[in-house]
């Protein structure tokens, strides 16, 4: 027994308990649980269980379903019942007597029947529906245990759709006089919150009241809901802080009762709640740091070293301290902190030591330097988890010096671990690493050769899509980029001749199509050689068709030659009856291309890597064979929805609400039509060649912008064109100066550093100084985000603006955020006015703030109109004179348009950058504003903007580059949505350089509420009910009416209409349909019902979030009115 | 947040299991499976935390049983291992000296102390005097607590 045990046991020798009988001695030796127990602890075999088990459940469903079964012996069937499907049977028969348990029981019985129903079933299953009632009964009960226990079920699984149905009545429970009742409230309304966030964002100023609530207990279950809003959005809740301050404060002063003690700390998990809390608010953000540093001391200084507790708390305080502004006593402190967490015995403080140097680590570089050596011993831990956690830090603290020793590392462990996620998870690591950072060509291929061997099948396809696009789009210079590819070709060859048999299906395709292209680079490598090693990858028999295919691709690049022609007549005779079609196209190719090698020539192009090519979209080359077709009488194509149309005409009767009845979507409708004004019809070099052949092979060469996925679900795609698509393919490249950029030139040529391969036993000294290489000299470099001394080795050629836009997948962490006002306003005017006035720990400057950004709310809100002269006025205050300024700034073809408030986005000594958005009925328009202040012109400029829900397409012509002083560069975007969400956010980063000063960059973020994307969508009801049919995700929910004396549902639809561009298309009596599109078309319909003296509105879209984020935005414009 | 905890004995036998969030039989079958392969093949005097997918396990012996708690990814793993902890104490506080054998035979009260303790994957109380006497009222409202031990259920 561990001591831990022992003590607790030893230490609480059933102090308040209940009965002096020890445990065991409960057990009634006539209970049938007991003897149900009991025969089975006494079985042998599973066999046997089995059998007794099954008898067991026969006999309590015989008695469940007696009528003549007390409620009472209910209750002992269905705990019979839990155990038997605990030990992993059956028993679905008494799921719907738990139910009629938990309805009808008394007291007792009713919480073995609630317990037996959450144990039962699942949020989805639909018996859940029939205790709804039961909720609803024990909610209203006057039985305190029975309202808790109808709380516990409803956190513990409820219907989502059934919320609506009992939240007034939990809501009612948060002014409820006990605090037990008010804490499941507040807890019950945290899980809705997390399940269904629409439903309870008009009580967000109850969650505040329970914050301020007199029971600590109330207090601490409404941090879990603070916690979740601050985390998605930090700016609403800045006021707050104080108060949290000021709490941690009292708990850390043991303010509390003792009750809330535990092992003598005062209230742990209160505190790491507000710690939490205070990190995500001080985050970025100097002033509000500032609050709280001297209760982080506090906190610091308090906790001493003695139980796991303060250890829990002091690993909170350490990220807190590092994720807030710096301040240096403090980091002083927890940059000690940690080292007792590193060095200790204790091999859970270990792992948490180690845990915590991986978070500060990019901040704080020497500190890895400090604990090397325990790092190192780390290393060869025996725990593969404390192994594995090394790796983690170390990867952090990769640079192009170690990494050679830090990747051979990686790959050790990947070699012996056999958990897939561990692996996926590595891999990926390994090959980011290995593009950043390799010294050289063999190391990186010989390095990616064990990341696509070990990888195998599972890893990310976008690691062998990055490697390809790597190799196919080359660096700067041509001649490395020859060097690379031969070599990639030389070791494959080497690998295809020893044991390709082992290699994993993915690598088989990398390698296939690095040989198809590139093997000519190779002066001694016959084509014949190549061919017939690929040959034998078709005769393996786990290859897979994809890989086949791959394969059949890479030989018709390569079927030249004498030999190389008659192997690929070979495989064209094996393949060409193939069952699988992909196959034989594949075959048919093979066969053609290799008799006719100019049209091979032009077909596929060596080195075509690069070159743009133009496609045809409008298929014009056809026009041909359909004039000849419809001369011989074949009827005129027709799209899709008109097909719908008609056939739904000749329907009799519909027996639908809106006529059509097939699922098809608007976009699929707009591409298929081939008059559809939006497809541009361009020029094609391959319009000519109308056989079915060059068609296939002008597709293969195709190069579509926007094409995302190789390995995407589009398998048969996928296969038809990998080599193109793989080139297509977006890869976050890292962002980068172009200062660094030719100091990259400069070392490339060098021979990289030598590095050492220890050996681990004789000298860890020596290791420890080939993995800390490099670190201690970057100390000083900015505190946000890696800094890598060295550059890396393989960047891609500067590829004008498209990768400015597709550049970092890294999330910058913003430096100067500052919110839209929109966004502030929204937040902020979730708290209610009133509550604000109610005795709380918030000071008067807070509601009085809160006050004056609720009057810009609704400036802003209107603001999201067109051309409302009025309102341009309006933003632009006198206090503003810079907007006035940098409107001035706009590009010519918005000035005429009205535009948004502009903002502020980030700014330091140099430069000051601010954005504002003008809407447009096809996009929004965003521009930022580049203000020099300082007094040299910013060099070597780069703007890079980008939003994971967002498409932005810059419009200015070039991107500017240099911005002289004190004037203004203008980035013109315009956006469009890819991803609905109830704020989008663009993501930013711009990097100059001051003339003799060092590369600097400065990160931002900007918001934009998806109502600046909404636009009316003008419809007639036919054309809505046609659409209305063929959109799939829906969502309805009940909203507040406006009652004016005039009919409530057109003033309503009118305040929607007027604060969000929707269009309405008819109002007949009490149900009303509305239609909107987000830019650019995508649409979403509404129809609005109004019921019981509420508006019941559904919706529907084929975009998947819309309607839900549309709702959002209605709740608020309907509140705001 | 966390998501499930599981008490499991030394051979494995499941001893009670609580999911904090919607999950189907077939994965709640498999995690269970998992789990008890995963921790029972660990060496004692190594570390108490594990990965499982995206998720972090903390696990304790005490005595012959095992408590597996999985947490999200950035909770802090110490603290865990203390929900585990005061469990354990609020069980031995109600059973008084508790022992795998009460919680076979009275896993329902092992349930509802849980309730008391954890709710919604969260924290809900964390004073054991509270947790106590609300389990203790719930128990005597209905009936005494001797009437309730003299007349088993079952």
């Amino acid at each position: 027994m561990s001591d831990v045990v022992e003590k607790t046991l030893t230490a609480l020798p059933s102090l308040l308990s209940l009965d002096s009988q020890p445990g065991s001695a409960k057990l009634s030796s006539t209970s049938k649980l007991g003897n149900l127990i009991r025969g089975i602890t006494e079985l042998t075999s599973k066999h046997e269980e089995e059998k007794l088990i099954q008898r067991e459940l026969t006999s309590i469903k015989d008695q469940v379903s007696s009528p003549n079964t007390s409620m009472r012996q209910m209750k002992e069937l269905m705990v019979r019942a839990i155990y038997c499907e605990m030990l992993g049977y059956e028993a679905s028969f008494s799921y719907i007597h738990a139910i009629k348990l938990a309805q009808q029981g008394s007291v007792l019985d009713k919480r073995v029947g609630y317990l037996a129903v959450s144990l039962f079933l699942n949020e989805s299953h639909e018996l859940l529906l029939l205790l709804v009632n039961t909720v609803l009964k024990d909610l209203q009960s006057t039985n305190l245990i029975e309202v808790c226990m109808a709380l516990t079920v409803v956190s513990q699984m409820f219907p989502k759709d059934m919320i609506p149905a009992i939240l007034p009545l939990v809501e009612d429970k948060l002014n409820h006089p006990k605090e037990i009742i008010r804490r499941k409230a507040v807890l019950a309304l945290y899980k809705f919150y997390l399940i269904a966030p629409n439903q309870v964002q008009h009580i967000h100023n109850k969650f505040r009241k329970a914050l301020c609530d007199k029971d600590p207990g109330v207090m601490t279950a409404s941090l879990h809901i603070y916690l979740q809003l601050i985390k998605e959005n930090s700016e609403g809740y800045k006021d707050l802080t104080a108060s949290f301050v000021t709490i941690l404060k009292q708990v850390v002063g043991g303010k509390l009762p003792m009750d809330f003690n535990y092992h003598s700390v005062p209230a742990p998990w209160l505190q790491i709640q507000l710690l939490r809390i205070l990190s995500l608010l001080g985050k970025n953000d100097q002033s509000t740091s500032e609050i709280m540093y001297e209760v982080l001391d506090e906190s610091l200084r308090r906790a001493e070293m003695n139980h796991n507790i303060t250890y829990a708390i002091l690993y909170e305080c350490v990220k807190c301290i590092y994720t807030i502004q710096p301040k240096s006593e403090l980091l002083e402190k927890a940059a000690k902190c940690i080292g007792n967490f590193v060095l200790s015995p204790k091999i859970n403080l270990k792992y948490l030591g180690l845990k915590a140097l991986t978070y500060v680590v990019q901040q704080d570089p020497k500190l890895a330097l400090q604990h090397q050596m325990t790092i190192i011993e780390c290393l060869d831990h025996p725990d593969l988890i404390i192994k594995r956690e090394t790796l983690e830090l170390l990867f952090r603290i990769t640079n192009g010096q170690n990494v050679t020793v830090i990747v051979e590392k990686m790959l050790d462990f990947l070699r012996i671990s056999k958990d897939d996620y561990t692996t996926i998870d590595l891999v990926g690591k390994v090959a980011e690493l290995a593009e950043k950072y390799a010294p050289d060509n063999e190391w990186f291929i010989e390095t990616m050769n064990t990341v696509f061997s070990l990888g195998g099948d599972m890893m990310q396809p976008d690691i062998p899509n990055s490697f390809l696009k790597l190799l196919s789009e080359g660096f700067d210079s041509d001649e490395e980029d020859r060097k690379l590819r031969l070599f990639a070709v030389d070791s494959y060859v080497s690998l295809l001749q020893s044991e390709p048999n082992k290699l994993p299906q993915r690598f088989l395709q990398v390698i296939s199509w690095v040989l198809g292209e590139y093997s000519h680079l190779s002066a001694e490598l016959e084509p014949a050689t190549v061919m017939t090693l690929l040959s034998k990858l078709l005769d393996l028999k786990h290859t897979s068709s994809e890989t086949k295919s791959w394969v059949l691709m890479a030989m018709t690049k390569l079927c030249e030659g004498g030999v190389a022609i008659s192997v690929a007549q070979d495989i064209y005779e094996t393949h060409s009856s193939s069952m699988d079609t992909v196959l034989r196209q594949r075959a048919q190719e093979l066969q053609h291309l290799s008799q006719d090698s100019e049209l091979r020539g032009r077909v596929l192009p060596r080195d075509a890597g690069l070159m743009p090519l133009e496609v045809d979209s409008s298929l014009s080359f056809l026009d041909g064979f359909v004039s000849e077709a419809l001369a011989a009488g074949a009827a005129p194509y027709k799209p899709p929805h008109q097909r719908q149309e008609e056939l739904a005409q000749a329907k009799a009767l519909s027996l639908e609400p809106y006529s059509l009845s097939l699922p098809i979507s608007m976009s699929s409708c707009s591409i298929a039509d081939r008059q559809s004004p939006t497809l541009m019809s361009m020029s094609s070099g391959l319009s000519g060649d109308s056989t079915d052949l060059s068609h296939k092979g002008g597709s293969t060469t195709l190069k579509l912008d926007g094409v995302k996925r190789v390995w995407g679900r589009e398998g048969y795609l996928a296969q038809r064109e990998p080599v193109e698509e793989t080139a297509q393919v977006e890869v976050p490249s890292p962002l980068r100066s172009p200062s660094q950029q030719a100091e990259a030139d400069s070392t490339q040529s060098q021979t990289p550093t030598p590095t050492v391969t220890p050996e681990l036993e004789q000298d860890k000294q020596q290791l420890a100084s080939s993995l800390f290489v490099g670190l201690g000299s970057q100390s000083s470099v900015c505190l946000m985000g890696k800094s890598d001394p060295t550059p890396q080795r393989f960047r891609r050629k500067a590829q004008g603006r498209a990768s400015s836009s597709g550049a970092s997948e890294k999330t910058p962490t913003s430096l100067g955020s500052t919110p839209s006002p929109v966004d502030n306003l929204l937040c902020n005017s979730l708290l209610d006015s009133n509550l604000v006035s109610e005795p709380t720990n918030q000071t008067p400057q807070a509601s009085q703030s809160l006050d004056t950004t609720n009057g810009n709310c609704h400036e802003e809100l209107t603001d999201v109109k067109e051309n409302n002269p009025s309102l341009i006025h309006n933003n632009e205050e006198p206090d503003k004179p810079k907007d006035l300024c940098l409107s001035s700034h706009l590009p010519t073809e918005l000035s005429g348009l009205s535009h948004s408030e502009i903002t502020p986005l980030c700014s330091n000594q140099s430069v000051n950058l601010s954005a504002c958005h003008v809407q447009k009925e096809d996009s929004l328009q965003l521009v930022i504003f580049i203000f020099n202040s300082s007094d040299s012109a910013l060099q070597q400029m780069q703007l890079q903007v980008d939003s994971g829900e967002l498409k932005l397409s810059l419009i200015t012509d070039s991107p500017v580059e240099e911005v002289r002083s004190h004037s203004v560069a203008v980035c013109h975007y315009s956006v469009t949505v890819k991803r609905p969400s109830v704020h989008v956010e663009v993501l930013g980063m711009l990097s100059y350089q001051l003339p003799g000063g060092t590369p600097q960059t400065i990160q931002f973020s900007h918001k934009l509420p998806l109502t600046t994307f909404i636009r009316p969508l003008t419809l007639s009801t036919e054309e809505y009910g046609s659409m209305w049919l063929a959109f799939s995700q829906d969502t309805k929910q009940n909203l507040t009416l406006i009652n004016d004396d005039q009919d409530p549902l057109t003033t309503t639809l009118n305040v929607l209409k007027k604060k969000l561009q929707l269009h309405v298309v008819e109002i007949i009596g009490v149900e009303g349909i509305v239609a909107c599109q987000l830019v650019q078309d995508q649409p979403c319909l509404m129809h609005c019902r109004v019921h019981a003296g509420t508006l019941a509105v559904w919706l529907r879209s084929p975009v998947p979030d819309l309607p839900d984020c549309l709702l959002y935005h209605c709740q608020r414009a309907l509140q705001e009115h | 947040m966390m998501r499930f905890l599981l008490l499991f004995s030394r051979q494995g036998k499941l001893r009670l299991q609580k999911w904090f969030t919607p999950m189907s039989e077939r994965e709640k079958k498999k995690i269970i499976r998992d789990m008890t392969t995963m921790v029972l093949s660990r060496q004692p005097r190594s570390c108490n935390f594990l990965h499982w997918k995206d998720l972090k396990i903390i696990y304790k012996r005490y005595a012959s049983l095992y408590f597996c708690l999985a947490i999200e990814n950035q909770e802090n793993e110490l603290l865990a291992l203390e929900v585990i902890h005061r469990y354990v104490e609020l069980l031995d506080k109600y059973f008084g000296n508790v022992c795998e054998l009460d919680i076979i035979f009275n896993f329902e009260k092992a349930y509802f102390i849980l309730d008391e303790f954890l709710m919604g994957g969260e924290i809900q109380e964390t004073s054991k005097q509270i947790v106590n006497r609300c389990i203790e009222s719930s128990d005597m409202l209905q009936e005494t607590m001797e009437e309730y031990m003299s007349k088993p259920a079952f």
